[in-house]
């Protein structure tokens, strides 16, 4: 399977170890993800207000590179565009869902467009690895897994944006099960939670890290109090703020413990066995040692 | 007795220019609370996100001044719980606009540590001075 693939700026700089073990895992699942050629940034946050058209510009014309891919022929008949990080999902999605439902804003962002070779003609479908993985089956994912995470305690954490709002979510908003199953599919162990969708604390991370210290602390601490080992996350944000941040955690509170994040790409490919190497641990801040020798 | 509230002319004008820019119609709020229950940043709240809809609802302007609006991080827990199936983040984000395009920006670029700019991912800094400046 040959799918276009949105990757966004994040995981070109902070987050590789998103995109790269990402990447290795669903070539082994037979699933080749070929980036957009001339990508640009998808803007990260929605824009919610209704007079704000301009502002879907962005997201929108990573668009028309799709339709370019099949055009080519570089992908056949296929008009997915996949994604990893979950806000450029989000981002995305919510841009492309306006298009569709609205053929006069369409038409107003093509017409800005007009020295683009294509229109959007509001055909591509906006999706994240996790369904399409989902799609094929956990039984294929099982038949890859060399190392079964066995005894490894894995909180699940979805944040906002693969979730809500509901006509983008990838599983069900209040009681989503996608990571759950994965993470079963992987030989590892589930824990039963209330943190998995509860913010971060998302960009205020920037100018009121505050906020997300204490955000942040409650979402480790419970999965902590539930018999976490080790927290997975799809979010390259979500992960800065409960990795990263827990230095600034520490400083506030003396007494936290810390606790590995990862991303789900990560703990595929560790019970794939995928050389160390390939999996970017060097980029997580909190050093996933339970995933090194189990 | 039913009391009639009659909102004045500015009020009327508040309301009406919340309700197009948020596309939502604010009048359905019922008060239950359920958004200000579930909301992840209460704490750091001066003013409960279902108050915001009740002095919005009634026409109070001076409803601006509230931090609320710039705690809210849009990640739609209100969205998906509302029982009338108001996006309370749309109006929240309706709130924020009016003061952005008075070019007021909330967040200062100098203020950012050399250090923190270098370990800050993309992500945050674009997200941040999306939603905090006009």
């Amino acid at each position: 399977m040959k799918l276009p693939y949105f990757p966004g700026c994040t995981l070109k700089t902070t987050a590789t170890n998103l995109e790269i073990p990402a990447l290795e895992v669903a070539k082994r699942l037979g699933i080749e993800m070929i980036e957009l050629d001339r990508w640009n940034c998808c803007g990260v946050v929605s824009y919610l207000v209704s007079d704000d058209l301009m502002k879907h510009l962005a997201p929108v014309r990573n668009f028309l590179r799709v339709q370019e891919m099949n055009a080519k022929g570089i992908v056949e008949n296929e008009n997915r565009l996949v994604t990893l990080c979950s806000m450029c999902y989000n981002t995305l999605s919510l841009s492309n869902k306006r298009m569709q439902k609205n053929p006069d804003d369409l038409q107003k962002i093509n017409d800005f467009m007009h020295r683009e070779e294509t229109k959007y003609d509001g055909s591509v479908e906006v999706v994240h690895l996790l369904p399409i993985i989902r799609e094929l089956g956990w039984e294929a994912v099982r038949k890859q897994v060399k190392k079964p995470l066995k005894n490894i305690k894995v909180a699940s954490y979805y944040g906002c944006m693969l979730l809500r709002p509901k006509d983008v979510g990838i599983d069900d908003a209040e009681d989503p099960k996608i990571l759950e199953e994965l993470v079963s599919a992987l030989g590892g162990e589930t824990i039963d939670w209330d943190s998995g969708s509860r913010c971060c604390g998302s960009y205020h991370t920037v100018n009121n890290k505050d906020i997300v210290v204490n955000l942040s602390k409650g979402i480790i601490d419970d999965a902590r109090k539930n018999g976490a080992d080790v927290i997975i996350t799809s979010c390259p944000l979500c992960a800065f703020n409960l990795d990263s941040r827990q230095k600034d955690i520490m400083e506030k509170y003396p007494e936290f413990e810390s606790m590995p994040v990862v991303f789900f790409s990560q703990l595929m490919g560790a019970a794939f066995d995928i050389e160390k190497e390939k999996l970017g641990w060097e980029a997580n801040y909190i050093s996933p040692e339970i995933l090194f020798n189990y | 007795m039913a009391k009639l509230i009659k909102l004045d002319d500015k009020g009327v004008e508040f309301l009406d220019k919340i309700m197009e820019l948020s596309g939502e119609t604010i009048t359905l709020c019922d008060q239950c609370g359920t958004c200000s229950g579930g909301c992840p940043f209460i704490a750091e709240m001066d003013v409960n996100p279902s108050q915001i809809m009740r002095q919005v609802m009634i026409g109070q302007k001076n409803i601006m001044e509230s931090k609320t609006m710039w705690i809210c991080a849009s990640c739609f827990t209100c969205t998906v719980r509302c029982p009338r199936e108001l996006d309370v983040s749309k109006v929240a984000e309706a709130l924020r606009q009016v003061k952005l395009r008075e070019a007021i920006d909330f967040i200062d670029i100098e203020k950012i540590s050399e250090e923190e700019a270098r370990i800050l991912p993309s992500i945050a800094i674009v997200g941040a001075f999306r939603k905090f400046t006009g």
